[in-house]
């Protein structure tokens, strides 16, 4: 059982909890994933450590709840518990001589994006970043990457916030512009990934994008999470998940991960249905506590 | 004793093929009493006992059957024991036809004793009475770790313990087993009798730690600073192959392993009550044609599949699949498309399989294993409609744990080597079962698990590495 100890709202829909796992703290790198399951019966499913303090023994993932899981998650409150956790899971990246990068989160990819800018900016490296989001409202993690920056863009894809438009308008002007970069990263979801690929390609940039496809076991065993880089499968739980951006089938991986388009909608309606009659029962059961 | 001169096995009463094959119930049901002693009458005590020599454990196979003949069930239980301590599981999934059976003498002139079955008859004869437990031994004091809890895991872990060992299990799932969880399913295994071996083991005084991926959570030379004196490698071959065809990665096509564990460990059949989803559609191929391929179609079969095929490129003689699960998977309904396979998966514009292009084979010379080379016959292709896919063409070594320690020879394919003791090429680090030999069988690799707690226990009392 791993303990809740803290719960944060960053956005609607998107939570960060602050874990109780010493292990798992102890061995963490920037790019490593965990995978958790919340109580018996309940699926297994990977979150990118989006922090680890290994004194502390404490491990934080950021959380959008997409679907059944992730919203069971974000019911849970500091001081619960969950079945399973386990990690540090992926190959931890590592980025030896470089002088410049940028980094470029989208959405929810901005808390994976976190650990890696950090780990250059303790290393003296000089850190660009882009970070967007559908609306201001949805904008996570804004004062820690800008705590990791030498610079910072934000923009919106309503113009809510920051810069109007697609983090890819930033990415394009600063290269058009003659920024030289040793190496940019992009996360966030895979369309942006593989547009943000396409446009540093001409530029000779290496370019690293962490990919997401469905996972069951995360240690290389069931071969659900492979991937096409650069026409050979790969396991992105093992070998992965970050890859070069310009080997990266896209295409398949977008797809793959439509799977269970059908199944996770039941899955849901489910729980929402349930959840309702629960929240609906808590109220009746707090009114008649009111009339006692 | 009276003797019992059929010339055939007593028949075990299994759920009929036409219901059995919607659902995930045990499909043999196991001996009744009378029945057990019964075809234990058949048995000849034979002097020169071929049935010890091809059981990999050498189970008391004459002695446990008279007591089953004498209605001495407890007796019986305690012999199998002596050597076997998972014999509910054997009793069910072992080659027998390979192994014990293969050379008992009435086998020459009729069917075998159904040591099998008479041996799971005494492993639930005793569970229904309820498992005593153990004695705990005096304990010593010494550390051992054992990382992966499958049968070599299981029964090294048992072995120490029962030597007064404090033992660790490291296991990289939720739930401990190995392949007995996450790969057999529940219609030839209940997992409600893996659960209680483990509960055995455990009451020996073994401590489980799972979600441990080990080389990832911690290393073995951490297990060393931990204090542990010896470590056991039973990390199994669980790295799925592919084929290597276009379109493996179209959706709906899914390894063997993943396949397996989404329905047996997560439960998939239950699904929506449970979380984790599958897709199985209306017509299904499986590729290959060991255990691992029966048990997926057959899998598949009560995920309400209308067809399930079964494309092995050779002939029925040379699959590797236990006898027995052949014959149920064949009254269960799946069709074996023998000498054919699979070169070209095709899909259609979202992704998805729509049919496999296979080409015919034919018999050529035998090959390094024995088996007669199936060599394609040109110009034979021909497309068959499928809507999933399932690899079972066998597995290789997980390098997770093995590319994180240093000094630990492997053999050319990624095996970790040992010695005949089990020890690897670094001090105090012994290795076993599949992890060691490629898949192999449940007893193998519990023998393997013996063998190493052996001489585990032997390096620790006088700390001699070879
Ligand atoms: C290495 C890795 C790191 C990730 N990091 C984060 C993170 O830090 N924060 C975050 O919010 N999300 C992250 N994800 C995605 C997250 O795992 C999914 O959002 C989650 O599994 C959805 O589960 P659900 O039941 O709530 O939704 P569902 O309704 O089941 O699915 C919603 C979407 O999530 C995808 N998905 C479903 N099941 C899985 C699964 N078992 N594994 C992976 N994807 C799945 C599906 O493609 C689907 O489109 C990561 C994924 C991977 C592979
Ligand atoms: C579907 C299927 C059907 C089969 N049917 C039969 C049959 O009918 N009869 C028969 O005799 N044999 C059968 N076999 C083969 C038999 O199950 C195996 O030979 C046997 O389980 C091997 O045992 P093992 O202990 O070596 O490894 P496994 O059972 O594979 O167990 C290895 C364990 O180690 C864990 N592990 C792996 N890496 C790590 C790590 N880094 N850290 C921690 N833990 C780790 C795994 O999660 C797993 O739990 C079948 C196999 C399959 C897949
Ligand atoms: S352990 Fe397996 S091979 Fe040995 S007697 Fe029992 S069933 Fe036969
Ligand atoms: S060989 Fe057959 S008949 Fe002879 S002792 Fe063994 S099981 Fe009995
Ligand atoms: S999640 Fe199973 S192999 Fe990667």
């Amino acid at each position: 059982m791993f303990k809740i100890l803290e719960k944060r709202e960053l956005a609607p829909s998107i939570k960060l909890f602050v874990m109780e796992a010493p292990l798992v703290a102890k061995k963490a790198r920037p790019g490593q994933f965990v995978i958790l399951r919340i109580k018996e019966g309940g699926e297994r499913i990977p979150l990118t450590i989006a922090d680890y303090d290994a004194q502390n023994g404490t491990v934080t993932i950021v959380f959008q709840e997409v679907g059944k899981t992730t919203r069971e998650l974000g019911t849970l409150e500091a001081g619960d518990y969950i079945e399973d956790f386990v990690g540090p899971l992926g190959v931890p990246v590592e980025f030896p001589n470089h002088k410049k990068v940028l980094g470029i989160g989208g959405g929810l990819g901005i808390a994976p994006l976190y650990p890696k800018l950090k780990m250059l900016h303790q290393q003296g490296v000089e850190v660009v970043s882009i970070i967007g989001a559908r609306t201001a409202e949805l904008l996570i993690l804004e004062e820690e990457i800008k705590a990791v920056s030498d610079r910072m863009y934000i923009c919106t894809d309503d113009g809510s916030k920051g810069r109007h438009g697609f983090v890819t308008v930033v990415l394009k002007e600063l290269l058009e512009q003659g920024e030289k970069f040793d190496e940019i990263i992009i996360i966030g979801p895979p369309i942006l990934m593989k547009i943000g690929s396409e446009i540093t390609k001409p530029y000779g940039i290496p370019t690293m994008v962490s990919l997401n496809p469905i996972m069951v076991d995360g240690t290389g065993m069931c071969g659900g999470c492979r991937v096409t880089v650069d026409g050979e499968i790969k396991f992105a739980c093992v070998d992965g998940p970050a890859f070069d951006g310009h080997k990266v089938d896209f295409d398949e991986l977008i797809k793959r991960l439509a799977t269970y388009k059908e199944e996770e909608k039941i899955s849901l309606e489910r729980f929402n249905e349930a959840h309702e009659c629960k929240l609906i029962n808590k109220i009746e059961g707090a009114d008649k506590d009111a009339v006692k | 004793m009276p003797l019992n001169r059929s010339k055939k096995k007593t028949p075990m009463p299994t759920q009929k093929p036409e219901v059995r094959r919607r659902n995930f119930n045990e499909v043999a049901l196991g001996y009744s009493e009378e029945e057990a002693v019964s075809e234990a009458q058949r048995c000849l005590q034979c002097k020169k006992t071929g049935c010890v020599e091809g059981c990999p454990v050498q189970v008391q196979i004459p002695q446990f059957i008279k007591r089953i003949a004498e209605r001495d069930f407890e007796g019986a239980i305690k012999i199998i024991k002596e050597t076997n301590s998972l014999p509910a599981i054997c009793g069910r999934v072992c080659p027998q036809e390979a192994q014990c059976e293969k050379n008992c003498v009435l086998g020459k002139v009729g069917e075998p004793v159904a040591i099998g079955r008479l041996e799971r008859f005494a492993a639930d004869w005793e569970r229904t009475k309820g498992i005593r437990p153990p004695v705990i031994p005096k304990k010593l004091g010494k550390k051992v770790a054992i990382i992966g809890s499958g049968p070599a895991g299981l029964t090294c872990a048992g072995d120490l313990a029962k030597l007064g060992y404090d033992v660790t299990i490291f296991e990289a799932l939720h739930k401990p087993g190995g392949v007995l969880v996450y790969g057999i399913p529940e219609f030839r295994l209940p997992k409600i009798i893996v659960e209680q071996e483990v509960k055995f083991i455990q009451q020996l005084g073994v401590e489980i730690k799972t979600n441990m991926v080990m080389g990832k959570v911690l290393t073995i030379d951490d297990l060393f600073e931990m204090g542990y004196e010896a470590v056991f490698i039973s990390t199994g071959a669980g790295l799925p192959k592919f084929m290597g065809i276009p379109g493996e990665n179209y959706l709906g096509v899914y390894s063997a392993n993943e396949f397996l564990t989404r329905i047996n460990l997560m439960k998939a059949y239950s699904f929506p009550n449970t979380d984790t989803p599958i897709k199985v559609g209306k017509k299904v191929a499986v590729i290959g044609g060991g255990n691992v391929a029966m048990d997926a179609a057959r899998s598949a079969l009560r995920m309400g599949a209308d067809e399930v095929h079964i494309v092995y490129r050779r002939s029925e003689e040379e699959m590797p699949a236990r006898k027995e699960e052949v014959e149920n998977a064949k009254e269960e309904g799946i069709i074996f498309d023998f000498l054919t396979n699979p070169v070209r998966i095709i899909g259609n514009e979202n992704g998805w399989v729509k049919g496999i292009e296979c080409i015919r084979m034919e018999l050529g010379e035998p090959d390094a294993s024995g088996r007669r080379r199936p060599v394609p016959i040109m110009g034979s292709e021909f497309v068959m409609d499928i809507d999933t896919v399932v690899i079972a063409i066998g597995t290789g070594p997980n390098p997770l744990l093995t590319k994180t320690t240093e000094g630990l020879e492997l053999t050319k394919h990624g095996y970790i080597a040992v010695d005949e003791e089990g020890r690897t090429s670094r001090e105090g680090v012994w290795a076993g079962g599949d992890i060691v030999t490629g898949s192999a069988t449940v007893i193998l690799a519990m023998g393997a698990g013996k063998k190493a707690a052996r001489s585990i226990h032997e390096y620790l009392q006088n700390k001699k590495w070879r």
